[in-house]
C-alpha cells in the first residue's frame, strides 16, 4: 500500500552497471542496496516492497469476487433448499473436485496472462469454498425464530436474506476470507513462477524467484528474498486466520486444515462433504 | 449405500465432463489450429482442406460431440510439433510423475505419522512444539521456492545431491521432499489430532490398566485406530501430487507429465496440453472417488450423518 513511500528505488528501472550486487553484509555489498540487486541492476528491496502490492491486490480482488459469488450462491442454496440447493451444491462439488493448480495454469496460459485473467481464474476456482460454508451457515440461521417471524410478517425472501441471514453469516465469511488469503498468495506466486501470472516488468514475487533460478550458484539472493517475503506474508496471514477462526467462529475449527493447503482442503472436503450430501438427499 | 455410490460415480463423470468442456472451450479460444499446423506459406486451398480434415467446418455442437467421442475412445490426436500420437508422449512421461508421486507420498507418511503420533503422546513437549512449527511452516511455504532453496543448499553449497533431472535414487530425494513437505505437515496435524482423540478413549485406558507395554498400547491400540483418516488422506495426497507436480517437476527439471504440459503450453502444442490435463484430471477424479468410497466403507457414520 505504501510502496511508493517505503521503497528506496524504482522497482522497474535498473542500472545494468550495478547488476547482481550482493546484499549488504557480503563483501561487495553496499548500503544503497541492502538486499542487493538483480541481474538487471534493479534494487531487490524495492522490488519486494512493490511486489507485495501485486500479491495482496491479486488475493484481495480474487477473494472479493469469489467471496461475493460464493456467498450469493450459498445464501440462495441454503435459503431456498430443494432443487435449487441440490443443483447448486452439485455444481459446488464439481468445482471443489477440480485440480486447482493444473486448471489455473492452463486457463491463464491459454487466455494470455494478465492481471485481470489471473484474478478471474483464481476467483473461478475459489468460489465453491465460500458457497459450501455459507450454505451450511444459512441452513442454521434459517431455523431461527426471527426468520420464521419475518416470513409470517410477509417479508420477501430477498429482504429476509439481506436483513436477517446475511448479517449472521458475516463472521464466517470473514474467517474463510482470511484463511484463503494465504492460499491465494501461494497460488498467485506459483502462477507467476511458472510464467503465467501477472506479466513482467511488474515485480511479482513468483516471477522474481523464477528470475533468480538460473543464477542460484552466483546470485542466490535474487531467489531467496522474494520467497522469504512470501513465506512470511503467508505465515502471518495464516496465523491471523487461525486466530480469527478460534475467536470468531468455533464451528469452523474442524475445517482448520481445509484452507491452508489444497490437499487438506480435499481432505476436509471428503468427510465434511457427506453431511451436505445427506441433507440434500433428505430434502429431495 | 447403493444410492450414495451411484450418486458419487455420477458426480465424478460430471466433473470429468466439466474438465473436458473447459479444455475444449480453451483450445477453441486459443486460436485456429490450422494456422499452427500449416506453414506460413500455405495456400487458401491447403487451409480449406485441413479445416475440413480436422472437422473444423462442422457446427460447434458437432465438433464438441466428436471431441468427446474421440476422448472416450482414447484418441487424443497427434502432436503438432513431432507428429507422433499424443498418447505416446503421455506414456513416456507418466512413469516419472508416478515415481515422484509415490516416493513423495511415502516420505510424507514416514515423516508425518511418527511425528504426529509422538507430538500427541508428549503433548506440549519440545517435540510437539517443534512439530507445530514444522507444520505451520509447511503450510505457508511456497513449494517452488523450497525446491530452489534445497537445490541451493544441497546441490550448490554442499554439492552432495544432484540439482535436477531423473536418475538414481539420489535424484529423487530433493524433489520428493519438496513435494512431500507440504503434505507431511498436513499428515502430521491430522495424525496428531486423531491420536489425541484416540488416546483419551476408554479402550486405551483399559489397555494401560491391563499392564500392556506402552509401545504396544501406542502402536497397536492407538495408531491403528487413529490411522483411518490418515490412510484415506494419503491416497488423496498421491492424487494431489499428480496435479501439483507441475511445479516441482519444473523446478527440478523432472521429465514428468506436469513439465510436458508446461513445455507444450510454451510451444503451443495444444493436443498434448489437452491430453495431459485430461489424463491428470482423470487420475485426480478417480482417486477422489476411490477415497470417498473407501472412507464411507470404513466409516459408516458419514453415510447416515445429516447436517
Amino acid at each position: 500500500m505504501f510502496a511508493p513511500y517505503l521503497a528506496p528505488h524504482s522497482p522497474t528501472d535498473g542500472d545494468i552497471v550495478k547488476k547482481s550486487i550482493p546484499p549488504i553484509w557480503m563483501e561487495r555489498g553496499n548500503s544503497e542496496h541492502p538486499l542487493g540487486t538483480d541481474r538487471f541492476g534493479r534494487d531487490m528491496l524495492s522490488r519486494i516492497i512493490w511486489g507485495s502490492r501485486i500479491s495482496l491486490l491479486v488475493s484481495l480482488v480474487a477473494i472479493g469476487v469469489a467471496g461475493t459469488l460464493g456467498t450469493l450462491l450459498g445464501l440462495i442454496a441454503g435459503y431456498r433448499g430443494g432443487l435449487t440447493d441440490a443443483l447448486l451444491m452439485r455444481l459446488t462439488d464439481i468445482g471443489l473436485s477440480l485440480p486447482t493448480i493444473l486448471i489455473a495454469v492452463v486457463m491463464v496460459a491459454v487466455s494470455e496472462p494478465s492481471f485481470r485473467n489471473v484474478v478471474l481464474v483464481i476467483a473461478l476456482l475459489l468460489w465453491p469454498r465460500f458457497a459450501r460454508q455459507i450454505r451450511g451457515e444459512t441452513l442454521a440461521v434459517k431455523e431461527q425464530d426471527f426468520v420464521a417471524l419475518a416470513v409470517v410478517a410477509g417479508r420477501s425472501s430477498a429482504w429476509i436474506i439481506r436483513r436477517h441471514i446475511f448479517p449472521n453469516v458475516v463472521p464466517t465469511l470473514l474467517v474463510i476470507s482470511t484463511l484463503q488469503v494465504g492460499y491465494v498468495i501461494l497460488l498467485e506466486g506459483t502462477l507467476s513462477f511458472l510464467g503465467v501470472g501477472v506479466p513482467p516488468p511488474n515485480p511479482a514475487w513468483g516471477l522474481m524467484i523464477a528470475d533468480g533460478r538460473g543464477f542460484l550458484a552466483t546470485a542466490w539472493w535474487i531467489s531467496l528474498f522474494p520467497g522469504l517475503a512470501m513465506l512470511l506474508t503467508v505465515l502471518a496471514v495464516n496465523l491471523m486466520g487461525d486466530w480469527l477462526r478460534d475467536h470468531l467462529d468455533p464451528k469452523l475449527r474442524q475445517a482448520s486444515g481445509a484452507t491452508a493447503t489444497d490437499a487438506a482442503a480435499a481432505m476436509a472436503h471428503a468427510p465434511g462433504d457427506a453431511p451436505a450430501r445427506g441433507a440434500t438427499a433428505a430434502d429431495a | 449405500m447403493a444410492q450414495y455410490l451411484v450418486g458419487r460415480v455420477l458426480q465424478t463423470v460430471l466433473s470429468m465432463l466439466v474438465v473436458v468442456s473447459i479444455v475444449f472451450v480453451l483450445t477453441r479460444l486459443s486460436g485456429n489450429p490450422v494456422h499452427l499446423l500449416l506453414d506460413v506459406s500455405a495456400s487458401e486451398r491447403d487451409q480449406e482442406i485441413l479445416t475440413r480434415h480436422l472437422g473444423l467446418d462442422q457446427p460447434l455442437a458437432m465438433q464438441y460431440g466428436l471431441y468427446v467421442r474421440n476422448i472416450a475412445l482414447g484418441d487424443f490426436g497427434h502432436s503438432i510439433l513431432t507428429r507422433r500420437p499424443v498418447t505416446e508422449h503421455i506414456r513416456e512421461r507418466l512413469p516419472a510423475t508416478v515415481e515422484l508421486g509415490v516416493t513423495a507420498m511415502f516420505l510424507s507418511v514416514l515423516i508425518g505419522v511418527p511425528l504426529g503420533m509422538y507430538s500427541a503422546v508428549r503433548r506440549g513437549g519440545p517435540l510437539d512444539r517443534a512439530a507445530r512449527v514444522f507444520a505451520v511452516l509447511g503450510q505457508s511455504m511456497p513449494t517452488f521456492w523450497l525446491g530452489l532453496m534445497l537445490i541451493l543448499f544441497f546441490g550448490v553449497v554442499l554439492g552432495v545431491l544432484p540439482a535436477g533431472g531423473r536418475g538414481g535414487p539420489l535424484h529423487l530425494i530433493l524433489p520428493a521432499f519438496t513435494l512431500g513437505y507440504f503434505t507431511s505437515a498436513a499428515i502430521l496435524r491430522l495424525t496428531r489430532s486423531a491420536m489425541l482423540e484416540v488416546l483419551g478413549s476408554d479402550y486405551i485406558k483399559f489397555a494401560r490398566l491391563k499392564g500392556l507395554p506402552e509401545q504396544v498400547v501406542l502402536w497397536k491400540h492407538g495408531l491403528r485406530n487413529a490411522l483411518l483418516p490418515v490412510v484415506t488422506f494419503a491416497v488423496l495426497l498421491f492424487v494431489q501430487f499428480l496435479g501439483g507436480a507441475v511445479v516441482t517437476e519444473t523446478v527440478f527439471a523432472w521429465p514428468g507429465l506436469g513439465r510436458l504440459i508446461l513445455e507444450s503450453i510454451t510451444t503451443r502444442d495444444y493436443p498434448i496440453v489437452q491430453a495431459g490435463v485430461l489424463v491428470l484430471a482423470a487420475l485426480y477424479l478417480t482417486g477422489n472417488l476411490f477415497v470417498d468410497l473407501l472412507y464411507s466403507y470404513l466409516n459408516p457414520r458419514i453415510r447416515h450423518y445429516s447436517a
